[in-house]
């Protein structure tokens, strides 16, 4: 044994000190202290890539897309088109055509709610929602049900935060033209059964809407393993710019839907009289497009498919794990939601402490934790609660960040008396 | 900006004793107002006889800062004549963008310890909530 290779230990999680280095933004203090960024359910921080890939575009590239036969132009879109690829492949879409470059998951819902929804639903038709549903895939369709005279109804809660499967089949109809429902609540962390809610809505005829805001930054999403019809998500929550994001839907859904905006782009031919639709996907993209932000945002994809989703995911399960464990040590404090299968996001309350100056303590201690309704009034309604703080983790979040929160918290309760 | 100047004493004492807290059956007008950004909502109500304020009450849920903000308010508000009240309202409005001193307005001295919000514009909002919803009530009159 005098030659034995020594083989490195087999490292079973994530380097995270290594992904650390690569966000720029998390090397700060605030408030002289290390900052914690544990607000990652609203916006992820980027990586030096991606602002590069932004920046590098403007610098060399910048030129109009699908326009000119210029040079520039013709780098511009090479690279944009690119993104939409590196996009397909990254939620497994079959074709390009049905990818749609959006600025976000909000806008992504309410393109299908305005061409799919207003072309399909009708009087005495239903649509399905859940009761944890962020405000984006609540409120167009609010508007949907009022234009057409539809039906709204609600999948509701167990007490731990799951969805109440056992409605399902009751709540479905032959009238049930739509379910839209999120993969991960933003709120409970709660990840929902997708392929489950699928199949029973297919079964009655319905069209499935799945809102991937906070599923597909933080886990592998397969847009066909999971029969989806439309999967909407934003890039800035997923190590993309402001401004980036998909909706993905069935070739033969967008195929017969109308255009969603109208303008330049988006078109095959125009008279005075009338138009005809471009291709997919640019009839859904009028105007120019967010191209560099897309651009960036397939950089995020390259950069996320580098680590590897279920690396990712792994290292959330573990961290969130570990701060629900650290979390429960702390006397009247609830958290909201305890499903077994859960991700990174954890909506609680102090006793005696309200989650606006609790985010406000914690601020003081460099830890950036969200305080409000997080866009779920209706859901924090049922919680009991007028608002909650919410801390959600990432693939760059550690254990002494959860620490610094855990600090927090009891400085709180010592500040305030509670 | 230390939680401190933020969080002074007076306005601890007024959130964990809010004078003027409660439910007001007798009271004639009252106004909720939320503040959805992070979905409190609060009460005023208020009666008014012979052009003034006799009576202020205020109910709800909210962090210290509108809390306080909303004792000191009715503190404030009680037993002035309608016209004053409603200038008053715009008096705070322009010391919470910092347009004004506070000892126009702090005639106990205690509004001063509001001022430590000025340094954490996001909760602005939440010291105003108050002063809206009173405002609501005297437009109502």
């Amino acid at each position: 044994m005098t030659s034995a290779v020594v083989l490195p230990t087999k490292t079973v999680g994530l380097d995270v000190e290594r992904i650390r280095d690569d966000f720029p933004a998390l090397h700060q203090r605030v408030n002289g202290k290390p900052l914690a960024y544990l607000d990652n359910a609203a916006t992820s921080q980027k990586p030096q890539v991606v602002i590069d890939a932004e920046r590098d575009y403007f610098e060399h590239d910048n030129a109009n897309v699908h326009r000119a036969v210029h040079t520039l132009s013709s780098r511009a879109t090479l690279a944009y088109e690119g993104a939409r690829d590196k996009v397909r492949r990254f939620i497994n879409a079959p074709v390009r055509e049905s990818v749609v470059f959006t600025r976000g998951a909000t806008e992504g819902i309410n393109l299908v709610v305005y061409t799919w929804g207003r072309g399909n639903v009708q009087e005495g038709d239903e649509i399905l929602l859940t009761e944890m549903e962020h405000h984006s895939n609540l409120v167009p369709w609010q508007l949907l049900a009022q234009w057409s005279g539809a039906t709204l109804r609600y999948l509701g809660l167990r007490p731990d935060g799951t969805l109440r499967l056992e409605d399902l089949d009751a709540l479905l109809t032959r009238r049930t033209k739509v379910v839209a429902f999120t993969h991960m609540s933003n709120v409970l962390g709660t990840i929902n059964p997708v392929a489950e809610i699928v199949a029973a809505a297919h079964r009655v005829g319905a069209v499935a809407l799945v809102d991937g805001a906070q599923s597909v930054p933080h886990m592998p999403v397969d847009a066909q393993a999971l029969d989806l019809d439309f999967l909407a998500f934003s890039g800035h929550k997923m190590c993309g710019p402001t401004g980036s994001g998909a909706l993905y839907g069935k070739r033969h859904l967008l195929e017969a839907m109308d255009p969603f905006l109208a303008g330049g782009d988006m078109i095959s031919s125009v008279s005075l009289e009338g138009a005809t639709w471009n291709e997919l996907p640019w009839k859904f993209e009028a105007g120019t497009p967010s191209i560099a932000q897309q651009i960036a945002l397939g950089t995020a994809v390259d950069y996320l498919s580098d680590i590897g989703m279920e690396a990712v995911f792994a290292h959330e399960q573990e961290l969130t794990a570990y701060a629900l464990d650290r979390l429960g040590s702390i006397p009247g404090l609830e958290v909201y939601g305890s499903a077994p299968q859960r991700g990174g996001v954890i909506s609680f309350n102090v006793e005696g402490i309200h989650p606006h100056d609790l985010a406000q303590v914690l601020d003081q201690e460099g830890v950036a934790a969200r305080a409000g309704n997080h866009c779920a009034q209706p859901l924090h309604r049922r919680l009991g609660q007028p608002a909650s703080c919410r801390a959600s983790l990432y693939l760059y979040n550690t254990e002494d960040e959860v620490e610094a929160l855990v600090r927090g918290i009891r400085l709180a309760k010592t500040f305030f008396g509670a | 900006m230390s939680l401190e100047s933020l969080y002074q004493q007076i306005i601890l004492d007024h959130y964990k004793n809010p004078r003027n807290f409660g439910e007001a059956p007798g009271c004639a007008v009252s106004v909720e107002h939320e503040n959805p950004l992070c979905g409190d909502h609060l009460k005023v109500a208020i009666n008014v006889a012979d052009g003034h304020i006799t009576e202020i009450k205020f109910s709800g849920k909210g962090c210290a800062i509108s809390q306080a903000s909303a004792s000191m308010m009715t503190e404030t508000m009680k037993g002035r004549p309608v016209e004053e009240a409603r200038s008053l309202v715009e008096e705070f409005r322009r010391m919470m963008r910092g347009d004004q001193e506070f000892a126009a307005l702090d005639e106990a001295g205690e509004m001063e310890a509001l001022k430590g919000v000025l340094q954490f514009p996001v909760r602005i909002k939440c010291a105003v909530l108050a002063w809206d919803a009173l405002e609501s009530c005297l437009r109502g009159l």
